[in-house]
């Protein structure tokens, strides 16, 4: 074949159009790629909503329970503990929940919760991912009223979960979505929010 | 040679380049004759990659990569498997000697300026081998699924959280799940035993390749192929092949007996090889009291935590370690070797080595505020070595280089 027949254009094309058809079909087949490492359905239904009784919890005293493998605190709270949290209003970064991403818009308030004694929270630091300790008043020093400290990097929040000045940590404890049984106030719904309760029933 | 073998290489080499390869990587390569102490860890290197492999490989023979089975199957290797403690302890002991190897190479290449022109592409290989190490390194130590594997995952991957915007999403990809769980452990398996090391391995013959096609630096930072003899054979050079296979085979065996002294008989090397929480199994609702990533992740994670702003923190954490590849850019000196360079570049690299080291002490320690700030003065320290490189390497006063290379 001698160079007077090749038909550049021709060539051109069919260069471009093969690369363009090849290229299309890679980013096809990347996404399931990609996808097979989203969650799976089994995954997906592990991370389902959780019940807890509440009925043994006397004031003062927390438990932990487990969803999505995240260790959950309910911690019954005393009205000494909420009178704290008024006087460390100007202690914290974000008092009054500003935040919204991270508590559900029922617990925006300075307690962040439903109940004022009652308060749920998610135990991981949203700093890296460490669980904070439970240190109780003066175990930090005369002036700490309570609290949690994260042994990780050193943040320490409040016992709204409210991240104090100064912290590591970007922002207050994530508050799951959560509500009380309409028929059983110590039963404590952890994943679903009270409307989608009745929504689903 | 008999003839049979004669012919037989000859009908080999009509179908193969076996010779061709021989000569052009062994016995015809020219290496300059002055190479130190400091050249042994480029070959080190590549022996305890294949050591890693070859445990690897018989780990996973008896290894359970599922969150129910994994921590159980380690022990049951360590316990009851003939031989399985030492066949463990070797590839775990081994991670911490490839980077105590990988470090003296690079720290190598830095005072030599091996990385300067036309080896720039050498030293980017070699940086992309330092981070797929890292990698291996990070998801080889999720598997033994102990409270530090489990918790050191956790912290790591929560960093890809902090990207702005996606950044949830990103984390639960790379996880599989709302938390670190066996879906996790499952595919960091694969990554660790399939994935990376394939990609480690063309990284290092890419790596050679390059190197074996400008010819090796040394002490000196001398070009030996600018004086050559009659033949074309550089004056300040001599083959490979049998001159440094023999010197690095005798360095193979020094390494060795110091090696395996650690395996028999120090194998935790004090927490730092093997960490006291990791004979815990994983357990997400009690974070350890004290989180730190095994010694050779710590200079970029004290600088990480030093930093007050979370995302801000990951960036630099990150450019710590990524800023090593503009260093063929960074340095404007006209001389490769430190023992040519002036007193800015040689105070420069010790004060740059000091903070690698104290920065790498402040990550293992739990933080306080003076640690804090200690961190952020040799972090600064650490990061000015680079950008004001620009700067004192140029004003520097050097020495004159010789024309051929000293003894």
């Amino acid at each position: 074949m001698s160079d007077q027949d090749v038909d550049l254009e021709r060539r051109r094309f069919l260069t471009i159009s093969t690369s363009v058809v090849g290229g299309v079909g890679m980013a096809a087949a990347s996404v399931a790629g990609i996808m097979y490492w989203t969650k799976s359905e089994r995954a997906l239904a592990l991370g389902a909503p959780t019940v807890v009784s509440i009925s043994r919890l006397k004031p003062g005293e927390q438990m932990v329970t487990l969803w999505r493998s995240q260790p959950i605190w309910l911690l019954k709270r005393t009205p000494e503990m909420l009178k704290e949290l008024v006087r460390l209003n100007s202690h914290v970064k974000d008092s009054m929940s500003d935040e919204s991403e991270l508590q559900p818009s029922y617990a925006k308030n300075q307690y962040r919760s439903i109940r004022e004694e009652i308060f749920i929270v998610i135990g991981i630091c949203t700093h890296l991912g460490c669980s904070p300790r439970h240190k109780k008043a003066k175990e930090l020093g005369a002036d700490w009223g309570g609290g949690y400290l994260c042994a990780c990097h050193g943040s320490k929040f409040d016992y709204a979960g409210r991240v104090f000045n100064g912290a590591p940590a970007p922002s207050n404890l994530k508050v799951p979505k959560h509500h009380f049984h309409p028929d059983n106030p110590n039963m404590v719904i952890i994943g679903v929010d009270p409307k989608d309760e009745g929504a689903k029933s | 040679m008999s003839s049979k073998l004669v012919g037989l290489k000859n009908w080999i080499d009509d179908r193969f380049p076996m010779t061709k390869m021989w000569n052009e990587h062994l016995a015809e390569y020219y290496a300059p004759k002055n190479f130190n102490f400091l050249y042994f860890f480029g070959s080190l290197a590549l022996v305890i990659l294949i050591m890693q492999i070859v445990t690897g490989i018989f780990l996973t023979m008896y290894y359970n990569p599922t969150a129910e089975g994994a921590f159980r199957s380690v022990e049951f290797i360590m316990r009851e498997v003939p031989f399985g403690d030492v066949i463990r302890n070797m590839h775990a002991v081994g991670a911490s000697f490839f980077f105590i190897i990988v470090y003296l190479h690079m720290f190598r290449g830095m005072i030599y300026g091996s990385y300067k022109k036309p080896r720039e592409l050498i030293w980017i290989f070699g940086m992309f081998i330092y981070l797929a190490l890292m990698a291996e390194a990070f998801m080889g130590y999720l598997l033994p699924w102990g409270q530090m594997s489990y918790w050191g995952a956790k912290v790591i991957i929560n960093l890809f959280g902090a990207i702005p915007g996606i950044g949830t999403e990103i984390a639960e990809w790379i996880r599989g799940d709302f938390v670190v769980s066996g879906v996790t452990l499952n595919r960091f398996f694969a990554l660790h035993v399939i994935a990376l090391p394939i990609v480690l391995l063309m990284l290092v013959v890419a790596h050679i390749l390059a190197l074996h096609e400008v010819g090796s630096n040394n002490p000196d930072g001398v070009e030996i192929k600018k004086k050559k003899d009659e033949n074309g054979k550089p004056l300040d050079g001599i083959p490979f092949h049998p001159y440094y296979t023999v010197k690095d085979i005798f360095g193979i065996g020094v390494f060795m007996i110091i090696f395996m002294f650690v395996v028999f008989y120090w194998p935790e090397g004090g927490g730092y090889f093997m960490e006291a929480n990791n004979f815990i199994p994983a357990n997400p609702l009690l974070t350890p009291e004290h989180i730190a990533p095994l010694w050779y992740f710590t200079p970029p994670y004290a600088i990480l935590r030093a930093v007050p702003n979370q995302g801000l923190g990951v960036f630099l954490m990150f450019a710590s370690i990524l800023i090593f590849f503009f260093l063929p850019w960074l340095d404007r000196s006209p001389v490769k070797s430190i023992r040519y360079r002036g007193p800015l570049f040689k105070g420069a690299m010790l004060i740059f080595v000091i903070s690698f080291f104290v920065l790498g002490y402040l990550g293992i320690l739990a933080p306080t505020e003076g640690r804090t700030w200690a961190a952020r003065i040799f972090g600064s320290l650490y990061f000015l070595f680079f950008l004001l490189m620009p700067f004192y390497t140029s004003i520097d006063k050097t020495k004159p280089v010789p024309e051929r290379v000293t003894q």
